[in-house]
């Protein structure tokens, strides 16, 4: 299936879940100042694992930067 | 007199520093370090943005060593709808429950969007956060963040990145007198001087970034600002004299001599 992580378009296998994501972008699982939201709703990272990406959901992963 | 290590509270939060410190603009985690450290602060803005995967050191790492807690921001964000989706990441990213709340209306002056402002501060104090909100000068609408549940209010004196310190003082002051939550100036400080001012006026707190973090030398604008923010606040206390048109002399005249012409008698 077709999703879109952080802009950018991505094929995972239809099993893909948000922890499967946060692999892909390489993060530990463990990584502090990391967030997701999934179609615009936030995904607490004890539901990363289990919670299952739609066909063409829009994930954003963030992270802490520098600001304010 | 006021004693210049008394602690203050946000919300259900002691802190001893006044001076809260933005993160944004130091060209590496070591110039922030030696700020973090120059400063005193123990709250420091940290922002969210789209993981950059070739990224190396988070800030968290660094606000750690330097012993400071976390207040995240929604610094970029447009709408209400953005600000509670992003504050709720940053409960996740962060684990905290206390957001700097910015909702930007035009990005030329940064300057707040009022409605959708009040509308994310509600929302999110709803879903229980402790709100901090960026707001204009405008006495009215600070009194309407205060109403709808905000732990603080956070007027600009002048645009985020200015440098034009306090453009209306008197507003600040009256936000100052009605308020019933702390007063913390965002925005505008420049140096030092604008810093005292603001706690001259009455303010709780300062929140500072550029003004540290692009100077020529952080660390030690820092340290100025940091000072300036414990004279501000003393002087505050001590009570400043009122001003007036006209000169008043602070030597007595009584027992002034009269010494007369020269060589001339009486």
């Amino acid at each position: 299936m077709i999703v879109t992580i952080n802009g950018e378009r991505r094929e995972l296998p239809s099993s893909a879940t948000v922890a499967s994501v946060v692999e892909l972008l390489d993060v530990a699982p463990a990584a502090r100042g990391v967030a997701v939201a999934l179609n615009g709703e936030v995904v607490t990272r004890s539901r990363w694992s289990q919670t299952e990406l739609p066909d063409g959901a829009r994930i954003e992963v963030v992270a802490a930067i520098q600001g304010g | 007199m006021t004693p210049i290590s008394e602690s203050w509270r946000i919300a259900d939060r002691e802190l001893g520093s006044r001076l809260i410190l933005g993160t944004g603009g130091f060209t590496s985690h070591d110039l922030l370090t030696r700020a973090l450290r120059a400063s005193g602060t123990e709250l420091c803005t940290v922002a969210l943005r789209r993981l950059d995967p070739a990224a190396r050191g988070s800030i968290l790492d660094v606000l750690d060593a330097a012993g400071v807690q976390v207040l995240p921001n929604t610094a970029g964000c447009f709408t209400a709808r953005d600000a509670i989706v992003t504050a709720q990441l940053a409960r996740e990213a962060f684990a905290t429950d206390w957001i700097k709340l910015e909702v930007i209306g035009d990005d030329r002056t940064l300057l707040p969007d009022a409605v959708e402002l009040i509308a994310a501060a509600e929302a999110l104090v709803e879903d229980g956060f402790v709100v901090l909100p960026y707001t204009t000068d405008d006495p009215v609408l600070a009194r309407r963040l205060e109403d709808v549940g905000c732990a603080a209010v956070m007027p600009l004196g002048s645009p985020i990145g200015s440098g034009m310190g306090i453009r209306n003082p008197y507003n600040i002051s009256i936000i100052i007198e009605r308020a019933g939550v702390p007063v913390i100036l965002d925005a505008g400080v420049g140096t030092a001087s604008d810093a005292a001012l603001a706690m001259e006026l009455g303010c709780d707190g300062v929140l500072c970034a550029s003004a540290i973090s692009r100077a020529h030398d952080p660390a030690a604008m820092a340290r100025a600002i940091r000072l300036a923010v414990e004279s501000g606040r003393l002087a505050r206390g001590a009570g400043r004299i009122p001003r007036r048109r006209y000169a008043e002399a602070s030597t007595p005249e009584d027992g002034l001599p009269v010494f007369g012409v020269p060589g001339v008698a009486e």
